[in-house]
């Protein structure tokens, strides 16, 4: 990438919302039901029909804009977007322009170590679109058919300041943004599925310079890594251009992910005009200080907060808090194991090394039914911290406690799996053991110290492990100088 | 013959058991048989569901339990609301065929209060109109001269309630689509409140302004039929949950002391010398009748008009998007692209006033002339609600003529602008939201009917219809009947 430039990032969040019922009628919004049998005559845009606004997506609007800092206009309105389009029923889509739900609030990222403030324009509400189906590919199609199932699902636009300046940062924003919703309940976040989509618009400038360079804007990134990947590219493509003095194209680019670069959708030189005028059906939106408040009351901390709390109240680093607050789910599952444990540091390690080897830390399903509970998990920890067991025969209980679901203490019950550290028992054992190794003894005697680590192995396999490693190295201590 | 009795005589047959709702169900649908060829009110007839209808009602009187005083009557709708199963076309081809899987709620009101449906009515196309000129299909008749317009938007809901081919019927009004038709075939048409009836399901043609209201034969079955559409709707967020007083109760109240305002900016220049004098008659019965009259201004009147015409368009510009060959309705085949088929779609299926107005409104919406036009427009609008609070500190309720002059003849007003200009003294009122009344109020020496408005507060309809009432029940117009000779 050229040093040359300035980078300047600004990113739109498309964020569906988690309400059981569409923004504007009674109909679902869950995902994968056969087309068109999750619609009814208000989100087909049938002649005669009338938006009726779902509080509950306003009340999940205000608790989003709330977290992200943003101050909420008790008077909003919605307002019409057109253009037409088949999977729009009505050729116009309720969104909110001039009088957003939410505006001027912010979001800080940390990136390489140092914190960033990045701004937030504005948080609004609007319906979803329906989805195209094309019988074949669609150049061969012979029909399209439309899906309105998506079609009036609420959705909330999130649009942030041009304060990000690198591809590195566009990417922590993301996630951090992708965090609180997830956090806040109010969106799946699911990248892969749509229910959360990020255009970018991006421009390049001379360091110092006072305007910004012409911007292009980049959509179909569906994930942390497209986004970055295709901001990384789109950067040398644009530094390529002003290097050689071409001009700028204000246009709107789509990311390929599969050949990696991005590809000129439509100019944007000729706009769209969307004569946006409020929406006649729909009076304005006038918010009860009061509810505001009311919802402000029940947002859940947030990841920033829960960060810093794990560090201080658990001793954890940095990295190991960041990586146990991706999401709620996760933070809860730590917590509920280190709470009233005297090891919060080994519960961490335990989750962090062992626990998300089997779960995916955003896969809030997946923690939920991990088949070792928070609670066995701190009974695992107990067992090797009191020195019922030994590290080694840990993993083995972690891995039948995965399978099993049983607790760590009845598996070691059943299984004779408890430690011995009993010096007369384990004495005979080390006798023997040097007894049967006097090539290992006598090389150990002449200085090769690894040759400890063997006869502490030996021991342990003759107990099939379950020696305390602590005892066997200090009883092979106090008899190597004796044989 | 049934077909000439009100609404609340009617129903009194009904109760005493003199008549049945199937006799006076068949009566209305022969009588469509023999006049509505002249007449032409109607879109669609559904003739057999009514008949249906009237059988159940039957069953309720012979048990003397009829759901309240609409039970068995004989009503029909504009095509601007959706029937479910049955074709609603809004008066245009691009809905031609199209059958609502809904009721409006309206609708669904008048099924729950046992109304029987005769079917559907003419009107301009989307609502676009002064004379039914505009609808698709045909124009309708006025009954009092055949050659002559029953004006519009909703006039083939006047038509019917004039000819007799309906006891009540129901129709929207935008600017003037019931005062203005119910003034030119004689009956008494009233635009509640905006607000006071819900929306749900009425076919938007501009969403700030439409209003539905009813047609009826005298000023107690336009009570009656709005009693039972009014309310809060919670499916229309448009719709005020405010409480619906008992109108029949207004009715009797009189004028006694009521102070009523005589605005002086409706009696103008090109006010036809016949109607103002049918007005001014009016006041002096209303003073004769113990009410109070006084001089007030609305002086923003002349700016009406033209806020309108940016206003309504805009929003129908918005509205009539959805009518793209792809869901519902007309769909012209052989497009090569996407855009080719919306373009051969809504260039059939539109008439060319309906293409006139999206123009315009798409025009007054654009990025650059959004200020100019709908901006500066609501500001208009603003100043004309003004007016009009200004006034109602002085006085309880406005009388003024419903239209410059009287039926006009078809083709007569080819001009678009002149069509316009027909509207001037009821836009005003539906910029302000207000409620709005056209009563008989005399005739011509030609023997064409006169409109007399009244204007009330917002949701004062009782206001309205106390006024109308006395003044209906000072005169005789309402005996005269138009002839339509078999």
């Amino acid at each position: 990438m050229s040093d040359a430039y300035e980078v300047v990032i600004g990113l739109e969040v498309h964020a569906q919302l988690r309400t059981r019922t569409k923004m504007f009628c009674g109909c679902s919004t869950a995902f994968g039901a056969p087309p068109n049998t999750q619609t009814c005559p208000v989100c087909q845009g049938m002649p005669g029909t009338l938006p009726v606004i779902n509080r509950r997506a306003v009340e999940f609007g205000i608790k989003t804009a709330l977290a992200i800092n943003c101050t909420v206009n008790a008077d909003n309105r919605f307002a019409r977007k057109h253009y037409y389009y088949p999977d729009m029923p009505k050729n116009y889509q309720i969104s909110q322009y001039e009088e957003p739900l939410a505006e001027h609030g912010y979001l800080d990222i940390e990136v390489a170590g140092a914190s960033r403030r990045i701004g937030i324009q504005r948080l609004h509400l609007e319906e979803d679109v329906g989805k195209l189906v094309h019988e074949g590919s669609l150049e061969t199609a012979q029909s399209s058919q439309v899906d309105y199932n998506r079609a009036g699902v609420p959705l909330m636009e999130i649009v942030s300041m041009p304060d990000m300046r690198s591809p590195e940062e566009a990417a922590a924003y993301l996630k951090a943004l992708r965090a609180i919703v997830v956090y806040l309940d109010v969106c799946d976040g699911n990248m892969e599925e749509g229910s959360l989509r990020c255009d970018a618009n991006i421009s390049l400038r001379r360091p110092g310079a006072k305007e910004y360079g012409t911007k292009v804007e980049i959509k179909n990134m569906n994930s942390f890594r497209n986004v970055q990947h295709a901001l990384e590219y789109e950067i040398k493509r644009q530094a390529r251009a002003l290097d050689t003095g071409e001009r700028i194209v204000q246009e709107t680019r789509l990311w390929d992910p599969d050949r990696g670069h991005t590809v000129s959708m439509r100019s944007k030189e000729f706009a769209h005009d969307y004569r946006y005028f409020p929406e006649p059906d729909l009076p304005p939106l006038d918010l009860a200080p009061a509810w505001i408040e009311s919802v402000r009351a029940t947002l859940a901390e947030l990841p920033a907060a829960k960060r810093a709390r794990f560090m201080k109240d658990y001793a954890l680093g940095a990295y190991d808090a960041e990586v146990l607050t991706q999401s709620r789910e996760l933070a809860g599952y730590f917590e509920a194991a280190a709470k009233g444990s005297p090891h919060p540091k080994t519960v961490a390690n335990w989750v962090l090394n062992e626990i998300l080897r089997v779960v995916p830390p955003d896969d809030e399903k997946a923690i939920a039914a991990c088949p070792i509970k928070p609670a066995d998990l701190a009974g695992l920890i107990t067992l090797i911290e009191d020195g019922t067991i030994s590290g080694r025969i840990a993993k083995d209980v972690f891995e039948k406690m995965l399978v099993a679901g049983e607790s760590a203490r009845a598996i070691v019950a059943r299984e004779g799996l408890t430690q011995v550290a009993d010096a007369g028992e384990l004495g005979s054992v080390v006798d023997q053991v040097l007894a049967e190794h006097a090539k290992v003894v006598e090389d150990y005697k002449a200085g090769k110290k690894a040759a400890l680590g063997f006869l502490v192995g030996q021991v342990m396999k003759s107990t099939s492990g379950k020696a305390s490693p602590a005892v066997v190295n200090s009883l092979l201590m106090e008899k190597l100088p004796k044989v | 013959m049934l077909t000439r009795l009100t609404i609340h005589e009617l129903g009194a047959r009904f109760r005493s058991g003199e008549a049945t709702p199937s006799q006076a169900a068949r009566e209305y649908l022969d009588r469509i048989t023999s006049f509505d060829p002249k007449v032409k009110a109607y879109l669609t007839r559904t003739s057999e569901a009514a008949l249906g209808q009237a059988a159940e009602s039957d069953a309720r009187f012979a048990v003397k339990k009829p759901l309240g005083l609409l039970d068995g009557i004989p009503l029909a709708l504009k095509d601007v609301f959706c029937t479910r199963g049955v074709e609603t076309t809004c008066g245009s081809k691009i809905l031609k065929g199209f059958i609502p899987p809904y009721d409006a709620t309206v609708v669904a009101k008048l099924r729950a209060a046992g109304g029987v449906l005769l079917g559907k009515l003419n009107m301009d196309e989307f609502a676009m109109g002064s004379s039914t000129e505009n609808s698709a299909f045909f124009t309708t008749r006025n009954p009092w001269d055949l050659s002559r317009v029953p004006g519009g938007s909703s006039g083939g809901s006047a038509a019917a309630v004039a000819a007799d081919l309906a006891a009540a019927t129901l129709g929207t009004d935008t600017g003037g689509s019931i005062r203005q038709p119910a003034a030119f075939c004689g009956t008494a048409g009233l635009k509640p409140t905006y607000g006071r009836v819900s929306r749900f399901g009425l076919i938007a043609f501009a969403s700030s302004l439409d209003q539905v209201g009813p047609f009826g034969k005298d000023v107690a079955d336009a009570a009656l039929m709005l009693q039972a559409i009014a309310g809060h709707d919670p499916m229309d967020s448009t719709s005020a949950p405010v409480p619906v007083p008992d109108y029949a109760a207004a009715l009797s109240l009189g004028v006694k002391g009521l102070k009523v305002g005589i605005p002086d900016e409706y009696f103008i220049e090109g006010l036809d010398p016949e109607v103002e004098a049918a007005v001014r008659a009016a006041i002096a019965t209303l003073e004769d009748l113990g009410a109070q009259t006084q001089r007030v201004s609305l002086p923003h009147t002349e700016y009406g008009l033209a806020a309108y015409y940016v206003i309504a368009p805009a929003e129908a510009s918005s509205n009539l998007a959805r009518y793209d060959g792809v869901k519902y309705g007309l769909r012209v085949p052989g497009a090569r692209d996407l855009i080719d088929m919306y373009s051969r779609t809504r260039g059939a299926g539109f008439g060319a006033e309906v293409k006139r107005r999206v123009m315009l409104g798409t025009y007054a919406l654009s990025a650059g002339y959004y200020d100019a036009y709908y901006g500066k427009a609501q500001k208009v609008r603003t100043l004309v609600l003004r007016d009009f609070q200004r006034a109602f500190e002085l006085v309880d309720v406005i009388v003024a003529p419903t239209t410059p002059g009287v039926a006009f003849t078809m083709g007569e007003r080819a001009d678009p602008l002149q069509m316009y200009l027909n509207d001037v003294f009821t836009i005003p009122v539906n910029l302000a939201g207000l409620p709005g009344m056209s009563v008989l109020g005399g005739f011509t020496r030609t023997g064409l009917p006169i409109g007399l408005q009244l204007i009330g507060k917002a949701f004062d309809e009782a206001t309205l219809l106390r006024t109308a009432k006395a003044y209906e029940g000072a005169t005789r117009w309402q005996e005269r009947k138009p002839e339509l000779a078999a």
